[in-house]
């Protein structure tokens, strides 16, 4: 298949409907507007719905409906209206049902700003809604990885009946880039017989439900979530190593930052300083191995985590580092996009010092 | 022996947990006939929502969907755009549908969805222990109106079925009672037109039922027949609000 430049938010709906999603529910929020657009004109000359719904609330529900029903479905926001649909998030993966959400970053608390951000990595990896439960979230870095993991998202949503997350940012949703759409391989995914489809008196009526009075029920179900989840923890972590191997300085970062990263390397490497990137693809599961593996070797004399946030992955970097090196931050805030310069004079500090 | 009396088909064998004098195990059941009576068992598709009726999904026979409070109609939604050969109703309260859920029950009805809705209304929050309603009477007692309701603290109470009849987009709307046998029969055939338009893809319908809570009204059984009668039928005046062409 050849190459088609695109606008990052239009991939992603692309993608979505070449994995075979044929129902979208969503509500207008900048700076994903062109993903509902997308789908509104392209889902219904395909047998598929496009619906706007009156909210970001009710626009989850309805996927949680649509879920419940069988469907391929996702819906696209940004950060204040993922927000508002954490209640419906929370319900989706208590039931258990499988989804995929868009959510392009931009800047926060509260209307915050509608630049690229990356505040939403608690939101995201740590929960968001109440209760236990864990999404899976992915984290692309160039449009290419934003349409191959929306395509992979689906099947990884069924195989594990678990709703996913795509967690991009206003940069990655706005910016333009050749891509490619080939299928994901084929996945051997389980039948959805627990849909509800009509209960014709060949098997008892499905339930789709996440309520259960009884607490050692509740917990008997909840182990079973979190039985799955350490399965998805040993099999789907995903990420990338760059110029690791004598690197000095490791730097975690992922999304667009990971981008500049890649850039501040090779500056770096005029200046005699060797700097390597750990970059998580998978955010939740976190791939702490690597960064495990790393804090153990000599070479390497200190990690930095890069956000375009005030520092939250920086968490999931030292549990991995587990106190056995220095672990420095640099961030910015929704919009304040970090140059190379930038990154390149925190690296040259941290040289200094260690 | 002949049987004159039976359970229908459409209810499955687990008892209600419902106090007693409750008009929920009255309305399950005239919900249940209208499936059997149309023979849409084996396509209909339940949405329960939160409230005294949370379990729904164990005395329906059919596939069952929990959704959060208020959001029944939005998730009936989703499965009826994914399904729409499929019978897909919701039963909510009036704490679900006319308070949290405000906003859901107004856009499906405008959107003219193709569901079918059961509106219970008994004035009261029931399962969280007798709180003020957007339908609580002026001057009812709640645990959150202990000196009555006070228009001027909390307002007025909303009269959904008028309130959704102004929509152009809503196709039926009427409200019922269960309060008398008579009145009872009256519901029957509501509930089953509502589920008929739904057959015959002619859109929204919603049947508000008004119904009783002697447990957190205080009263007992029989007084709290009386009151629907007495106090809640000239505040909601029952009839057809609106019906489509």
């Amino acid at each position: 298949m050849e190459k088609v430049l695109m606008k990052g938010n239009e991939a992603i709906a692309e993608a979505a409907i070449q994995a075979g999603c044929k129902y979208f529910f969503g509500y207008p929020i900048t700076p994903q507007n062109e993903i509902p657009a997308y789908m509104a004109k392209k889902l219904p000359k395909i047998g598929g719905v496009f619906l706007q719904a009156e909210s970001e609330v009710s626009a989850i529900n309805m996927v949680y409906g649509a879920a419940g029903a069988g469907a391929r479905v996702m819906t696209s926001s940004s950060s204040p209206g993922i927000s508002l649909k954490q209640e419906g998030i929370s319900y989706i993966a208590g039931a258990g049902l499988p989804c995929v959400i868009v959510n392009i970053v931009r800047g926060g608390p509260g209307l915050g700003g509608i630049q690229p951000a990356q505040s939403d990595y608690f939101q995201a990896v740590k929960g968001g809604g109440h209760g236990d439960y864990n999404l899976i979230v992915y984290a692309p870095s160039t449009l290419q990885e934003m349409v191959s993991l929306t395509m992979e998202a689906f099947d990884i949503a069924d195989m594990y009946r678990n709703p996913v997350m795509i967690l991009g940012d206003g940069m990655l949703g706005q910016m333009m880039e050749p891509v490619e759409f080939v299928k994901p391989p084929a996945r051997d995914l389980p039948a959805k017989d627990w849909a509800t489809t009509g209960c014709d008196g060949t098997r008892k009526p499905n339930i789709i439900n996440s309520l259960y009075i009884d607490p050692a029920e509740l917990e008997k179900e909840v182990d079973k979530t979190y039985e799955k989840y350490k399965l998805i923890e040993e099999k789907e972590v995903r990420y990338e190593k760059y110029n690791c191997d004598d690197a000095e300085i490791i730097v975690t970062a992922y999304g667009t930052t990971a981008r500049i990263v890649k850039s501040v390397i090779e500056m770096a490497k005029e200046e005699g300083i060797n700097v390597g990137l750990i970059r998580p693809i998978t955010l939740w599961p976190f791939p702490y191995k690597p960064v495990r593996e790393y804090a153990d070797k000599d070479h390497v004399k200190a990690f930095m985590s890069v956000e375009m946030s005030k520092g939250q992955m920086i968490e999931d970097i030292r549990l991995g580092v587990n106190g056995k090196k220095d672990v420095y931050f640099y961030g910015r805030t929704g919009g304040m996009v970090p140059t190379p310069d930038d990154i390149m004079a925190e690296i040259r500090k941290i040289v200094k010092e260690v | 022996m002949k049987v004159v009396f039976d359970k229908p088909k459409a209810l499955t064998e687990t008892p209600f947990h419902y106090c007693p004098g409750c008009t929920h195990g009255i309305i399950h059941r005239l919900v249940a006939e209208a499936i059997d009576d149309l023979n849409i068992q084996d396509k209909a598709i339940g949405v329960a929502p939160v409230g005294c009726s949370v379990f729904a999904y164990k005395y329906f026979g059919c596939d069952m969907h929990e959704a959060a409070h208020g959001r029944a109609p939005a998730v009936a939604t989703g499965i009826k755009r994914v399904l729409p050969d499929n019978i897909v109703f919701t039963y909510q309260g009036d704490g679900d549908l006319a308070s949290i859920g405000a906003a859901e029950i107004v856009h499906a009805a405008a959107r003219n969805e193709n569901i079918t809705v059961i509106f219970v209304n008994n004035a009261i929050y029931g399962m969280t222990g007798g709180q003020m309603a957007p339908t609580t009477l002026v001057g009812q007692v709640t645990t959150t109106s202990p000196y009555g309701r006070d228009p001027k603290l909390a307002g007025l109470p909303i009269k959904v079925s008028e309130m959704l009849a102004t929509l152009d987009g809503a196709y039926y709307i009427e409200r019922v009672s269960v309060h008398d046998v008579k009145h009872i029969k009256q519901a029957k055939k509501a509930i089953k037109k509502a589920f008929e338009n739904q057959v015959n893809n002619k859109g929204f319908s919603l049947i508000e039922v008004l119904s009783t809570c002697p447990t957190n009204w205080g009263m007992s059984p029989s007084e709290a027949l009386e009151w629907v009668k007495d106090s809640m039928v000239p505040v909601y005046p029952l009839g057809v609000k609106k019906e489509g062409e």
